[in-house]
């Protein structure tokens, strides 16, 4: 932290709290803190322990699937379990957790001391422990939580078999809705403190790639979330208010919901994959010590992904009653997906290719993700083609497929991330050997995982089933194995986080020799990271190997953030 | 440091070539062995849908393991070939791009991309015309006029329209003669035309020997047909997430000779009715006798009342 000498000058006293110079305790986690780098931690924090909750609902699915019949718990509580499990994961867990990458990362980046509305930042985090509780709460519900899948799908999703007012659905919908807002504000300050508060010189082709990805994310967050918002509060008035939007017995069409669901739903795909290709861009090119392949190009795919995204949407309803040109149409639209992807895939084997590759655990995470992405691609196109999609859609194909790409490479990309900037926030460098053995274990238990279903689903095995014919014994034996054993693959991560933070190896301002403007600031950075002196940028990011600076007096940067 | 194996491949060009030649044969050779194993991951095939969707799943098999190989290669080619040794802090070559290269592998990709969706809605409009599927909003008057699959003139006779009548968690088949099963029979390549109707949620009637799904829609009617080409047992499976006993709601596809399906539909209507039992409802009674512990579900429907119950023992093929 800086030094309590720091002069107070009038413009850091106006600006909200912390202070360069307040006192660095533990209270200002649970604080209606406005610092990104304070939000960004209690973003991450908490989004861990909701990994832990997702995971262990899976491990108890995975332990009902592991036989065929359906005896570990009730079929009705698989059905919450399921729902919980998917969305706990994709709303408490990836959301925020990428939320908090951008917190954290993003203003250092781009040299801003903070988010544009730090405020609003803070009253986007508080939300989520708001909606955290209010999606753990039904539990404790009569009838117990939402048993209608994340897709919510009515009529299924307004059964209400109880009759009660508040009820699982009602809080999961809730729950949902309140996620969404948050999200809105969240994408409203990064998009701006992008646009805004870059340094001198900083311009939109020298922006890191994580920003790029940012920004193309959270563009999707605008344009997307209104119109599942839309639906979530028609879907509650449906549940709790007897209007009939989707209820063929008052006119109303259950079609028209799954319209509302996707056209946000898909898109939040790559709500979350964008930031990790950001990650797996900033990662490559610092542990193969060369230039991104291809910068402009990568930057320019992103805003590609994002306005494919957002015109792909019906591929998830292909065998629901949809006429055939709109599955061509759709079909042609999921495929062209592939192009600015693939872009991507290209130039991170460009960049690998001929450098000088140093295998830490970042980098495991990296190639093991890409590894995955590959195949999670693969597999992509077979589903967006409409007679395989017909075969295999709403099967454990599409499981596997999506948690390919949800595990395999986005959390892996996630958990790269924590490794390769832990020591920056922290100031504290991780034990390599714990990594090294979190990434085994967690390679060898998604593949086991993930990998069997596919199989199950070409053979017919429809997804959300409790229970299942017996000729599906092996492929599920086989992932409830690998489920377990990713459960025990957070034992050395979790050891390995706690500890390094407590007690590791004090890390310097730049542990890994990488270009970038978070590396020119102490470890951890303070409070409003360069505070009045923003450094000039004068060069490109990833200049690995070309010699050139990144800023205008760098060695005056560097030699201040080893002071520190 | 020895010269890496990259290093000499830029000093003799042709080496180089020669290399990658043979990377590229061995990779299409393996991609091949792979478009044709990918028929054995697949459920016998039982519909005239069935051929078309399984020769396009080994297609992109091919070109999927063709590309996966390719991009595994040049990952482990640089694990092998280009690791840092143990404190080299040294950088690698600083190259920043190949414009050519990248415009390459943007219309490679789109040109691949572009010819397996050209494909896929041939087999697509192929399929349509082999087994067709209409949605039709609204009551009786309606279903009359639904038609679709016209040109189809390989498949002479055609039986139907049966109703396929999903319930949480029950199939009921009704017969246009009056005739009501609990599994569905069908003469072997003959055109079947269904009516498609939900009394509660969204259901999925999902045959994967038939490689075939269509959702069945409360408020709508779904005007579907398909052609069998194989006798024997398979199974129907619900494919659209019905709620609390969704997994207990299947039954089986029983596909006979003309004679048999004759024999047996004559059979059938003399039948008595008989409530058919299903699962759902014996898990339900299960529940309601151990205390009614669990979560909130919906109670099952009524069993249909039918002439022929699900022969639940009988061994399914796919």
């Amino acid at each position: 932290m800086a030094s309590s000498s720091v002069p107070f000058d009038p413009r850091v006293l106006k600006a909200p709290h912390p202070v360069p110079g307040a006192p660095d305790n533990w209270k200002r986690f649970f604080s209606f803190n406005t610092d990104a780098k304070v939000i960004g931690i209690q973003y991450m924090a908490v989004a861990l322990l909701f990994l832990l909750v997702g995971g262990l609902l899976a491990m108890i699915m995975r332990g009902e699937l592991i036989t065929p019949a359906a005896d570990l718990v009730d079929p009705t509580v698989y059905n919450g379990l399921y729902t919980m499990h998917g969305t706990v994961m994709l709303f408490l867990f990836l959301f925020p957790i990428l939320n908090g990458f951008n917190n954290l990362l993003i203003p250092p980046m781009i040299g801003a001391p903070d988010m544009a509305f730090p405020k609003l930042n803070a009253a986007a985090f508080w939300l989520f422990p708001l909606f955290g509780i209010i999606l753990m709460a039904s539990f404790f519900v009569p009838g117990g939580p939402s048993g209608s899948g994340w897709w919510a799908y009515p009529p299924v999703s307004t059964q209400n078999p109880l009759g009660h007012f508040i009820n699982g659905q009602f809080l999961w919908i809730l729950a949902v809705a309140l996620s969404g807002v948050s999200s809105i504000m969240g994408a409203i300050n990064f998009i701006t403190t992008i646009i805004r508060m870059r340094a001198p010189g900083m311009t939109y082709f020298r922006l890191p790639i994580f920003c790029w990805t940012a920004a193309a994310a959270q563009t999707i967050q605008l344009v997307g979330l209104p119109v599942l918002t839309g639906g979530a509060v028609m879907l509650l008035f449906d549940l709790s208010f007897g209007t009939s939007f989707f209820r063929p017995e008052g006119g109303g069409d259950p079609m028209l919901y799954q319209h509302f669901f996707w056209f946000y739903s898909h898109p939040a795909v790559y709500v979350m994959v964008l930031p990790v290709f950001g990650i797996f861009s900033e990662l490559f090119p610092v542990y193969a010590r060369k230039p991104l392949f291809g910068y402009k190009v990568v930057a320019i795919a992103s805003f590609a992904i994002t306005f494919l995204s957002l015109i792909v949407w019906v591929h998830h309803m292909f065998y629901s009653g949809t006429p055939q040109w709109m599955r061509n149409l759709f079909m042609v639209t999921t495929m062209l997906i592939a192009v600015p992807t693939g872009i991507k895939v290209f130039a991170w084997l460009g960049t690998l290719w001929r450098g000088r590759i140093r295998l830490s655990t970042p980098m495991l995470f990296c190639l093991g993700g890409l590894f995955n992405f590959i195949f999670a691609g693969i597999t992509g196109i077979m589903l967006a083609t409409v007679p395989v999609d017909i075969h295999v859609g709403n099967t454990y194909f599409v499981v596997g497929h999506f948690h390919y790409v949800i595990f395999s490479t986005i959390t892996f990309g996630v958990f790269a991330g924590i490794y390769h900037w832990f020591p920056k926030f922290t100031g504290r460098m991780y034990y390599e050997g714990l990594g090294k053995l979190h990434f085994v274990l967690t390679f060898i238990g998604s593949t086991l995982n993930f990998l069997p279903m596919h199989w199950a689903g070409l053979m017919g095995m429809p997804r959300r089933v409790a229970s299942y014919d017996p000729e599906f014994a092996l492929a599920n034996v086989l992932a409830s194995l690998g489920a377990f054993l990713l459960g025990v693959a957070t034992i050395p991560f979790i050891l390995n986080i706690v500890s390094s933070w407590a007690r590791g190896p004090k890390a310097g301002p730049n542990p890994w020799q990488a270009i970038g403007l978070e590396w020119l600031l102490p470890s951890p950075p303070p409070a409003e990271n360069f505070e009045d002196d923003v450094p000039t940028v004068i060069s490109g990011p990833y200049g690995y190997g070309l010699g050139h600076p990144l800023v205008e007096h760098e060695e005056r940067y560097i030699a201040r953030s080893r002071e520190a | 440091m020895t010269p890496s194996p990259p290093a000499q491949a830029r000093r003799f060009p042709l080496a180089a070539l020669l290399l990658i030649a043979l990377a590229v044969v061995a990779d299409g050779a393996v991609s091949l062995w792979m478009a044709r194993v990918s028929h054995l991951w697949l459920p016998v095939q039982a519909s005239a849908a069935a051929p078309y969707v399984d020769d396009l799943f080994a297609l992109e098999t091919g070109i999927g393991s063709f590309i996966f190989l390719g991009c595994f290669a040049v990952m482990a080619w640089t694990l092998l070939f280009n690791r840092a040794p143990k404190y080299d802090m040294e950088d690698g070559d600083p190259i920043e791009g190949n414009l050519k290269l990248e415009i390459t592998w943007t219309i490679i990709p789109l040109v691949i991309v572009m010819l397996i969706a050209a494909h896929a809605i041939r087999v697509n409009d192929t399929l349509a015309t082999i087994g067709s599927k209409q949605r039709v909003l609204g009551g009786e008057q309606a279903m009359q006029v639904a038609g679709g699959g016209q040109g189809a003139s390989a498949v002479a006779e055609e039986v139907g329209p049966i109703e396929v009548i999903a319930r949480q968690w029950s199939w009921e088949f009704v017969y246009p003669d009056g005739t009501r099963s609990a599994e569905l029979h069908l003469p072997v390549n003959q055109r079947a035309r269904f009516k498609f109707i939900s009394m509660d949620v969204l259901h999925g009637f999902y045959v994967p020997a038939f490689r075939l799904k269509q959702d069945l829609v409360p408020g709508s009617v779904i005007d579907y047909s398909l052609v069998p080409t194989r006798e024997g047992r398979y199974r129907l499976r619900d494919s659209m997430f019905s709620g609390g006993y969704f997994s207990s709601n299947q039954t089986d596809v029983v596909v006979e000779s003309a004679d048999g399906f004759r024999r047996w539909l004559a059979e059938a209507a003399r039948a008595p009715l008989q409530e058919s039992p299903n699962p759902a409802q014996q898990l339900w009674q299960d529940r309601l006798a151990k205390g009614d512990k669990g979560w909130a579900t919906v109670p099952p429907a009524p069993p249909p009342i039918v002439n022929v119950i699900h022969d639940s023992t009988a061994p399914h093929e796919g």
